[in-house]
């Protein structure tokens, strides 16, 4: 009976490179013929140039100020990235101590709902006094401020959505809350985490980017954008928005990677879908 | 059964009651003043319809409800010093396998925790694996298994410590009738070879008649102990045991006690649902 359900054979790296192709193919199309488009309404309807610069034109300034634009992405890039660690540790951290005192937890928790719909954003003045509108510190406070509630509440939802049977087969091995947390909460938290942490990725660059236009070092593209706009170069604005949001999907897609290489067991990762 | 008297008895029950509280204020007893003693060895089947605490049964041996009223004892010592010597290993009704895990690590889960060294555990895995007939599939996750191999798999499981006590909830209640057969043959091979103690739970009067040393018939609201029939078939069980007169006469014998303790089963409030306040009290006078 055991030739019933057998493991398919792997399939060969060349299949699934050609599987992928198939996969992006359209979007692709439709990226470039989006771009094309683009470029042909503009040039066709003289649309003015500080109102919609020809993607020809972005181009050129990306090239033009590649130094400059890839100097500030990397510093946006890197308060991003710490506050979303900040923001990461704190959420977790806190979703697992409200886990584990569940008392302590539905005491809490309308606060954290509370907070998590206040437009946290506007205390980037105030996290300049704290932290000094020159320190990256105040930016990354302002990003983990704004990641830490939805990771906390996602990953208390996954922590506390274990079916009751599974802790109480882990009770019959005698198992402790430390034994249940490492071996049936977090793996079943995991795909929670997971989805916030994709959420707060692309919050850490919005909330860099809105930061910086209150103020900061000026090779950071929040700085570059505001002040280009205000100068009339809007092809270098544009071309700033550009780098913002490549490492906005670049920070999303390297996520996505770490969810599939951290859930390599579950269904959706291992299936063909 | 064997008669090895001076032994500790497997389960010792003394008036062990339980009364649920749910949303709303409302009340369940789900148990009611109930006495059983199994001995070492015995295949014991409880029996009785939905919502009568046989669920609530196993979980109070297993420590894993602790009764408002009673005595349990496993092993000779109290229900909790049991759990945490892991002297019992428990199967619910659906499989309760953990995804993100493999056939081979839902199988060694309790020997981890027992702190096996991982040569000792990878062994007594694969002839784990080898008993229910699931080699070849330790590296699958259990979505990618029936439903009757992932129950296999909770069996291997439960089996891979040798407890002595196996809690059993239902465990081939969702099976197709054909699989269920075989797996009935396959634990009664098992239950014969490891000398364990069993407490099984069923719905199905033809499978406690044809598993068990005893069954033990329960009525619903409270729950309670009907009686106690004496299976008493010739050992070991075969696929003829089914056709014998005396089977025949066994499962009328518990059917008839299964009307017996509940006879407006069709009238009452629907299973699983908690009892009305008045009802409760009116049944908790009657004792
Ligand atoms: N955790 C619980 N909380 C409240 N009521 C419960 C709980 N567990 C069981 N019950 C109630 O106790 C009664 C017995 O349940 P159960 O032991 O599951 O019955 P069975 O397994 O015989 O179908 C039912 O009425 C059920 O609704
Ligand atoms: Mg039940």
């Amino acid at each position: 009976m055991s030739a019933i359900v057998q493991a398919l054979p792997p399939e060969t790296l060349r299949r699934r490179i050609g599987h992928r192709l198939r996969d992006w193919a359209p979007a692709a199309l439709v990226l470039v013929m989006a771009l094309v488009a683009w470029e042909v309404l503009v040039r066709a309807l003289g649309i003015q140039r500080f109102l919609l610069p020809k993607p020809s034109e972005i181009l050129d300034a990306l090239v033009r100020d590649r130094k400059l634009l890839v100097d500030a992405g990397l510093f946006t890039f890197r308060e991003a990235l710490g506050g979303f660690a900040m923001g990461t540790l704190a959420g977790v951290g806190l979703a697992l101590v409200l886990a584990r005192w569940r008392r302590l937890g539905s005491a809490l928790m309308p606060y954290a709902i509370a907070a998590n719909a206040v437009p946290i954003i506007a205390f980037a003045p105030i996290m300049n006094n704290w932290f000094g509108t020159l320190n990256p510190v105040s930016k990354m406070a302002i990003v983990a401020v704004i990641v830490v509630f939805p990771v906390m509440i996602n990953t208390l939802r996954g922590l506390t959505s274990v079916r009751p049977e599974q802790i109480e087969l882990m009770r019959s091995y005698a198992a402790g809350q430390r034994a249940i947390f490492r071996r049936v909460r977090i793996p079943t938290a995991l795909p929670y985490l997971f989805s916030a942490l994709k959420v707060a990725s692309v919050l850490s660059m919005i909330g860099a980017v809105v930061g910086e236009y209150f103020g900061g070092s000026t090779t950071a593209l929040g700085p570059i954008i505001r002040n280009s706009a205000s100068l009339f170069v809007f092809d270098r604005a544009w071309a700033a928005i550009v780098v913002a949001s490549v490492l906005g999907v670049a920070f999303y897609l390297a996520i996505v990677v770490a969810e599939r290489f951290a859930m390599r067991w579950h269904p959706s990762v291992r299936g063909h879908t | 059964m064997n008669g090895n008297g001076d032994r500790a008895p497997a389960v010792s029950l003394r008036g062990v009651s339980q009364v649920f509280t749910v949303r709303g204020g409302g009340r369940v007893a789900a148990l009611d003043e109930i006495d059983l003693r199994v001995e070492p060895g015995e295949f014991v089947s409880l029996i009785g319809p939905s919502g009568c605490g046989k669920s609530t049964l196993l979980r109070v041996i297993g420590d894993l409800i602790r009764p408002i009223g009673g005595e349990v004892q496993v092993n000779g010592k109290p229900a909790h010093q049991a759990r945490l010597d892991r002297d019992y290993g428990i199967v619910f009704q659906d499989a309760v396998l953990y995804d993100w895990r493999t056939v081979a690590r839902n199988i060694g889960l309790p020997l981890e925790m027992l702190g096996w060294e991982r040569e000792r555990r990878s062994a007594r895995v694969r002839e784990m694996l080898e008993l229910v007939e699931l080699t070849g599939f330790e590296q699958h996750h259990p979505w990618q298994l029936s439903g009757g191999m992932q129950q296999r798999v909770a069996i291997a499981r439960a089996l891979s410590f040798s407890p002595a006590l196996l809690l059993m909830d239902e465990p081939f209640g969702a099976l197709d009738e054909m699989t269920r057969e075989r797996l009935n043959n396959e634990l009664l091979r098992i239950w014969e070879r490891s000398k364990s103690t069993i407490v099984f739970v069923t719905h199905s009067i033809a499978e406690a008649v044809f598993l068990s040393t005893r069954v033990v018939v329960m009525s619903a609201r409270p729950g309670r102990i009907v009686d106690v029939v004496d299976v008493g078939l010739p050992q070991p069980r075969m696929a003829e045991t089914r056709v014998e007169p005396r089977f025949f006469e066994l499962v009328k014998e518990v059917r008839e006690l299964l009307h017996r303790g509940a006879p407006e089963v069709f009238e009452g409030p629907p299973a699983d649902q908690p009892l009305p306040e008045a009802e409760l009290l009116a049944a908790e006078e009657e004792r």
